[in-house]
């Protein structure tokens, strides 16, 4: 297809804006399916992918609209994923920014709406839902005109539910945005923005052809990992996998790679052929590094095969997910696992315990760190239990985040974010009862709860979004809990200077708490290096018996200590000490809900 | 042919009232059956009676309140149980009159143990015992007339309101009455019991402080001449060579055999025990037909019987012979234990090893068997 006919489109939108259903309306509408074929359809599909064990999900689906291929793609959901998103946008020459004209703009559309603008992609804004009752298309239309810089007349005006405005919609995308502009005779490029992995067919690449064409059976180079392989198919979705002879500069398709590993062909890298490879990459490519780590241990140690599978197969489908094993005294054989960002986190945890189920400890999640050794030499940090003790300096991560807040909860926002080591950066007003506040903020400071406390101090109206924005020098420290004076691997934390007393002594009081006396007295202390910052002791039992066993008890006395016995196995031991399995998740779940 | 058990547990389980903190098979009221009973334990006993040895060493009635059963029955069964060198009756001291210390006295029974409880007339009430502590004292010395010389006074710790100005006194009031024998238990609610439920909450409140009574009990006891023989239990180390133990428990805590008859008790002979059903109906029933009882039977073996071993052989002062105890025990633990200063290891000129208790260890017995098991 001529590139001037070909326009490639994402729909961005926050959660519930009404994403979906404008995306199903566009498929109505340009008769890539009627809607009772389309719902026949994907669920016959699904039921033909759940025979085969296919799990292939449709990333870009291809529609024809008045003489012109559109391509839409979609794009994950959360900040977490802001380089995919990224790719995905760049694939992009134009996104659809849909707001539901009932809510108005949220921190994630601001997110999107900036990375779609650093993208230079041509944004068409829309107001949505215009058929509900307390819809106010005026008003969203003018939060919308304000945030992507246009006119309020500019913006479209939907209801994807009725099919309202959609049709006018597909005129604006041929009308607005920009046809690709590759050179369909320059060595072949095509841009890797997402991937899937198929049982049967190994690893599925979605890309964005930007200059020559792919065909299959063609001997591929993956430029920036150095990835080869043989393209044993290449074709398009349109709604279902259809095979295609080419895929051309300007287009968007799938091709079927054969590899067998997804860390083998990572998004953003630029795929060319071996026969005629171009000589430079698309620009871009990053190796997307995880963010965010936490230990995560079977409960029950028994499981942890289980787990190293369940990972194993988590990880065939996300590359962003990454694991080391690690041995803790206390908890044995698990694995410290690297993740993107909290939400990506939450999902990994969650899949682990649903789809496979395992019961999980997690420990606090930390950031990375980069460390700064005597010697001068940088070393980059995933487990607090490894902060080497003698340190030049430590870098923490930061983060941008977006806070859109109700103008009356603006002072408990800066006030949270004052607690977090945030530095203000600017606020703006996309509308007169709400305020965006752009604060910079040390990653490990929102780990924990940020969201539910800005949740709980604006009544649930608060939304958030962030972006990475570098490293930079803290003031931390590495706060040890002992408890018989054996260090806990898996509690130890990196802090804030200024947070370690308070945090050191909820752990210890907790701790205190929740570890059964012992026969002996045990100590239980925080400390920092050598230096203790928190101390209790857990004095030892002073009686233990049974009261009385005469000859019609034994058998009952016999299996209350057995029963005993049997609780004691279960315990962890801290040196001498035997702490029940509750009081970490105690204490994890402390670090959970910290202040 | 006679058999080889030496010791005979009898079950009267008839009460005036059924006390809220009792976890006994008790019967109230059913004044009628007492003789029905009667016989039915004696046709239990015929039934058994291949079991016992030609000479018995203990004959314990327990209840229940054996001396609440109607007098003509009480004397009937114990003319007909067999003789031994120590008998002993549980008695509740508001039944305990002249008359009937000098029945028991008349009817051989050489050893009473008598249910006091306390001296503290509000503790006894929350204990719901009808007996004042006039009763109580009234009691012993009726027994004393009888010519008694080894009472047992049954005692309590930590009741729900005891202060530790309370249990001292109790310990005062026990000690002035010299008897040869303590036993000092500690109050167990158990959970979902009537008592529990009403005190449970106290008791909570109170866990702290009464931490120290088992302490505070074994010194007085101590300190007064009373050997600290079994976790729960104190006599006086008589200079006449008399053992004062209660030597029908001390079969149960050194590993005996034993016969038990009437609803509810429990035998263990060789690898089982068994156990007649807590039911009075069916157990009138079965005997009155010459046919044993509806039982529970358990199989024991040789682990199970190192682990009670263990668990029992701690509570005394005299230790464990580890070889008893040899499947059950995990030398790793035994090192540990050893280590914190809970046991120590003997070993005779024959290189057999006893493991026994020190006195901080005995008050952490339960714990410490808990750690031993293999």
């Amino acid at each position: 297809m001529d590139q001037e006919r070909i326009r490639n489109f994402s729909i961005i939108a926050h959660i519930d804006h009404g994403k979906s259903t404008l995306a199903d309306r566009i498929l109505e509408l340009t008769n890539t399916v009627t809607g009772r074929e389309m719902r026949a359809q994907v669920l016959d599909s699904m039921e033909l992918e759940r025979e085969r064990g296919i799990t292939i999900k449709a990333q870009a689906v291809r529609v024809t609209w008045k003489g012109h291929e559109l391509n839409l793609i979609d794009t994950p959901g959360h900040v977490d994923f802001t380089y995919e998103v990224s790719r995905a946008l760049h694939a992009c020459e134009g996104a659809v920014l849909v707001v539901d004209a009932a809510q108005g703009v949220e921190a994630q559309t601001v997110a999107n709406a900036y990375l779609a603008i650093e993208n230079d992609l041509e944004l068409l804004p829309l107001a949505n839902k215009i058929d509900l009752p307390q819809a106010d298309a005026e008003g969203a239309a003018s939060e919308l005109a304000g945030l992507v810089g246009d006119t309020p007349d500019h913006v479209l005006k939907v209801s994807a539910k009725t099919g309202a405005g959609v049709e006018a919609v597909l005129d604006a995308i041929v009308e607005r945005i920009p046809p690709p502009s590759g050179d369909p005779d320059a060595p072949a490029r095509a841009l890797v923005f997402d991937s899937s992995y198929d049982q049967y067919r190994g690893v599925v690449a979605f890309v964005r052809v930007v200059d020559g064409r792919f065909h299959a059976r063609e001997h591929i180079l993956a430029m920036a990992q150095g990835t080869r392989f043989e393209t044993e198919e290449v074709g398009f979705f349109s709604p279902t996998m259809k095979a295609a002879d080419t895929l051309d500069a300007g287009e968007v398709g799938y091709i079927i790679t054969g590899l067998k590993d997804v860390a083998k062909l990572r998004v953003g890298d630029t795929l060319t052929t071996q026969a005629r490879p171009a000589s430079e990459p698309l620009p871009g490519y990053k190796d997307v590094k995880p963010m965010v780590f936490a230990a995560l241990f079977p409960t029950d140690s028994d499981e942890y095969p289980q787990l190293r599978d369940a990972l194993e197969r988590l990880r065939l489908n996300d590359a962003s997910l990454s694991y080391e094993p690690e041995t803790s005294q206390a908890l044995g054989f698990g694995f410290r696992c690297g993740f993107l960002g909290l939400l990506h986190m939450e999902i990994v945890r969650e899949r682990l315990e649903r789809e496979f189920d395992l019961d999980l400890l997690v420990t606090a999640p930390t950031v990375a760190y980069n460390v700064t050794t005597p010697a001068g030499d940088v070393v980059e940090v995933h487990n607090p239990a490894e902060m080497p003790p003698e340190r030049e300096r430590v870098d923490e991560p930061y983060v941008r985040a977006s806070i859109v807040v109700p103008k009356d909860g603006v002072g408990q926002v800066m006030d949270l974010c004052t607690d977090r080591r945030g530095r203000f950066d600017h606020m703006e007003y996309p509308s007169p009862e709400r305020v965006l506040l752009v604060y910079e903020l040390p990653l490990a400071e929102i780990v924990f709860d940020f969201y539910d406390q800005l949740k709980s101090r604006t009544s649930g109206y608060a939304g958030f979004d962030y972006d990475f924005a570098g490293f930079r020098e803290g003031e931390l420290v590495r706060l040890d809990v002992l408890v018989g004076g054996e260090p806990v691997d898996a509690l130890s934390l990196v802090l804030h200077r200024d947070e370690a007393y308070a945090r050191g002594r909820a752990l210890v009081d907790r701790l205190r708490e929740e570890i059964p006396r012992q026969m002996f007295d045990v100590p239980v202390q925080a400390a920092i290096g050598s230096r203790v910052i928190a101390r209790e002791t857990i004095k030892a039992k002073r009686k233990d018996v049974l009261a009385k066993c005469y000859g019609g008890d034994i058998t009952r006395k016999r299996k209350l200590l057995e029963r005993q016995k049997a609780g004691k196995r279960r315990m962890k031991q801290v040196g001498a000490v035997e702490v029940p399995q509750e009081a970490f998740l105690a204490v994890l779940n402390l670090n959970d809900t910290k202040r | 042919m006679s058999g080889h058990v030496r010791h005979l547990y009898v079950h009267l389980p008839f009460c005036a009232h059924r006390c809220g903190y009792c976890d006994f098979v008790t019967v109230v009221g059913r004044e009628g059956q007492h003789g029905r009973y009667v016989d039915a334990l004696l046709a239990e006993l015929e039934l058994e009676h291949g079991l016992l040895a030609e000479r018995l060493e203990t004959v314990f009635l327990g209840g229940g309140t054996p001396t609440f059963t109607d007098g003509r029955e009480l004397r009937r069964l114990l003319a007909a149980l067999p003789s031994a060198a120590e008998v002993t009756v549980e008695a509740n001291p508001e039944t305990v009159t002249p008359a009937l210390a000098r029945l028991l006295r008349d009817a051989g029974v050489t050893r009473v143990s008598l249910g006091a409880q306390s001296f503290q007339p509000d503790l006894l009430r929350v204990l719901e015992r009808r007996a004042s502590p006039a009763v109580v004292r009234r009691a012993f010395y009726h027994l004393r007339d009888a010519n008694f010389d080894n009472i047992s006074l049954d005692l309590l710790h930590g009741i729900p309101g005891q202060s530790a100005a309370a249990l001292a006194a109790d310990i005062d009031e026990a000690l002035a009455l010299a008897p040869e024998h303590i036993s000092y238990y500690e109050l167990e609610a158990k959970q979902g019991t009537r008592f529990a439920h009403a005190h449970g909450a106290e008791l909570v409140r109170q866990a702290e402080a009464m931490e120290g009574y088992f302490d505070l009990v074994v010194e007085r006891l101590n300190a007064a001449g009373y050997r600290w023989y079994e976790t729960a239990n104190f006599c006086l180390a008589e200079a006449d060579g008399r053992d004062l133990r209660a030597q029908h428990n001390l079969a149960y805590w050194l590993g005996r055999d034993y016969l038990g008859l009437g609803i509810g008790a429990v035998s263990t002979l060789g690898d089982q025990r068994r156990r007649n059903a807590p039911r009075l109906r069916a157990y009138l029933g079965s005997l009155a037909g010459r046919e044993a009882p509806p039982r529970e039977v358990e199989a024991l073996d040789a682990r199970t019987r190192a682990e009670e071993r263990l668990m029992l052989g701690l509570r005394l002062d005299t230790g464990l012979p580890l070889s008893e105890a040899r499947r059950s025990v995990d030398d790793d633990a035994l090192g540990r234990v050893e280590r914190l200063g809970l046991a120590t290891l003997s070993a005779d000129g024959n290189g057999r090893r006893t493991l026994v208790l020190t006195p901080r260890g005995r008050r952490l017995g339960g714990a410490v068997t808990v750690e031993l098991l293999a």
